[in-house]
């Protein structure tokens, strides 16, 4: 079937009905059941034991922090905490698994009914929670082509028991726009809860789609198809967009979507049928006798609780609010927990929060962007940068030659104190030396001079940028231009009387 | 009339990857049935009062605190594989023809 993924517009029956799962890889040292370390990028299996290679008559014993962070997650997200959860056996072969099953939570998770808001031109959009619960991650395959065409695979268990947390939206979302827009605020979320990395590419942000098509106006959910193998934000929204197109055109033409897992093919743009087996989604699941009950008490929940840091859309309303910069801005500057204390130590610090917030967006994520470094690595110093700001401010360099000061501190690493101090870029205020960089500029254009007393103001711009250039950009403009304008108006008046 | 058909059989037969032979399958349905039944016998009890048992022990709450410990050496891992590749376990072609 020849399909056009860029075609986005929905044809005006039907609607979209998406949920999304999300799994996110807990940051904890050690695994979900075991002592192995949960650390990504170690050697093919140097992080197992009987535990996570699932040797008969070993036991897995539950990780606190594991919990701990599940626990933190559900509250941020406005869940309801299960007062005492089980987990469960998921029961299905597949070689990434050795146990051949999955340590899960079924009709019991740990939290249920919570809800992102998405900012939606002006108002807010919720999209429900259906429920969060903790499981063990599986080994990694790789495969001798692809797993289509592979004679063999080869297992890595490392990342076999590696604590997961998942987390299951209702099917609220209506747009892949909207389902791109709740992954960036839970991501969010997580980053500022220091609970996951959120790095989609690196596979500790994980997320697969149910997709279905329903006439507008009904209430009835149709057959879904669900969508897996998207590991960025952008496949998300592409993957939605095409695996949308395709049911319309099905539907259009009369067929029948069928219940099916598809995998997203970046390179090829396209969702493809994975060969379903037919008992797929019989997991026989039943309560694991290894593990006790876990339960969480109201005053542990309070505990909890309180530890809780501002959120980012709370973070985002008090930036805009405190700082009075544009809510856009805000957005930018809270999109990580350390960009947004960085924003936040120089704003203070300079007590200049707007100058503080266009030299952090423009100059410094301009080049952080492109080198591809976050700002944990940025080589300016949030003091540093506002020592920049402060000699901005105080009139001692200017606007341009700040922008030449922040390039040589971003290169160099050097103090912009000593980097102004190094090659002269002190901003001229001085009267006496500007009056005689004017005086040769008046003398060197007669032109210009002439003109600007028959009237014509726009001379006075191209003389002031002239005592610019002739200072090496040094000039106060603001002194400059006052000093031009007393001169030419002083000559006039002097030659009138 | 047994209370499970030759279908189921081999429906739960296939979700535990067991090959049975028709004799094996009859076997099983008879012995499934058996078991069925039994249920049945415990269901004449009303347990609508009683929270569904998980666990016999009154227990709550086992904690491991979250430490790293040592890891078996790779070799030792690899130990009773039946096939492996340099330090990957090896296993044989995933999908089905």
């Amino acid at each position: 079937m020849e399909l056009n993924a860029q075609r986005s517009t929905l044809n005006a029956q039907f609607e979209a009905v998406i949920g999304l799962e999300v799994h996110a890889q807990l940051l904890t040292r050690s695994k979900i059941f075991c002592g192995c370390s949960a650390a990504f990028g170690a050697p093919p299996n140097s992080q197992t034991c009987p535990v996570c290679l699932g040797m008969p008559g070993s036991l897995p014993v539950l990780n606190r922090r594991a919990v701990e962070f599940a626990l933190k997650t559900a509250l941020a997200l406005g869940c309801d905490i299960t007062s005492a959860c089980r987990f469960h056996r998921k029961n299905y072969f597949y070689p990434d698994m050795p146990k051949n099953y999955q340590i899960s939570q079924y009709e019991l998770p740990l939290a249920w009914r919570g809800s992102i808001k998405l900012p939606a031109d002006g108002a807010t959009r919720r999209i429900r929670i259906h429920r969060l619960h903790l499981e063990e991650d599986v080994g990694k395959l790789l495969h001798a082509g692809t797993l289509q065409e592979a004679d063999y695979s080869l297992v890595d268990f490392n990342r076999s028991g590696v604590p997961l947390m998942e987390i299951v939206s209702e099917p609220d979302i209506r747009t892949p726009e909207e389902a791109g827009e709740y992954l960036r605020q839970l991501r969010a979320i997580l980053v500022y809860l220091e609970v996951c990395d959120g790095n989609m590419e690196e596979g500790s942000l994980r997320c697969d789609a149910n997709v279905s098509l329903r006439r507008v106006g009904s209430e009835e959910l149709g057959v879904k198809a669900e969508v897996k193998n998207m590991n960025s934000f952008k496949n998300v929204q592409k993957a939605l967009a095409y695996e949308i197109q395709r049911q319309t055109q099905i539907l259009e033409e009369g067929g029948r979507i069928v219940q099916e897992t598809r995998l997203w093919d970046a390179d090829q743009e396209l969702t493809l049928s994975m060969r379903s087996k037919e008992y797929a989604h019989d997991y026989r699941y039943f309560p694991e006798p290894d593990l006790v009950p876990l339960t969480s008490s109201p005053q542990r929940i309070d505990e909890i609780r309180a530890t809780l840091p501002e959120l980012p859309q709370q973070r985002r309303a008090r930036f805009v609010r405190e700082y009075g910069i544009p809510d856009y801005d805000a957005a930018v500057l809270t999109a990580s927990r350390p960009l947004a204390d960085y924003y936040e130590t120089v704003a203070r610090a300079s007590r200049e929060p707007k100058l503080a917030s266009n030299w952090v967006m423009v100059e410094l994520l301009g080049h952080l962007n492109k080198d591809g470094r976050d700002i944990t690595e940025s080589p300016i110093p949030p003091a540093e940068l506002t020592a920049m700001l402060t000699l901005l401010r105080r009139g001692t360099i200017s606007g341009k030659i700040a922008k030449t000061v922040f390039e040589q501190m971003y290169q160099t690493g050097k103090s912009a104190d000593l980097i102004v101090k190094e090659q002269g870029l002190t901003q001229i205020s001085d009267q006496d030396e500007l009056r005689r960089i004017v005086e040769e500029v008046l003398a060197a254009h007669p032109g210009p001079v002439a003109d600007y007393r028959k009237g014509k103001v726009q001379s006075l711009t191209f003389l002031v940028g002239m005592v610019m250039k002739a200072s090496r950009g040094k000039a106060n403009p603001q002194v400059a231009n006052e000093l031009l304008i007393a001169r030419l108006k002083g000559e006039e008046s002097g030659g009138n009387g | 009339m047994m209370k499970i058909t030759l279908a189921e059989v081999e429906h739960v037969a296939r979700l535990a990857r067991l090959e049975l032979t028709l004799e094996e399958k009859e076997r099983m349905r008879a012995q499934l049935d058996s078991i069925l039944s039994h249920i049945d016998t415990l269901n004449e009890l009303d347990t609508s009062a009683v929270e569904p048992t998980s666990h016999v022990l009154p227990m709550t709450n086992v904690f491991r605190e979250d430490e790293a410990t040592p890891s078996l050496a790779q070799e030792a891992a690899l130990a009773n594989a039946p096939d492996r590749h340099d330090l990957f376990f090896r296993v044989p072609r995933i999908l089905e023809e």
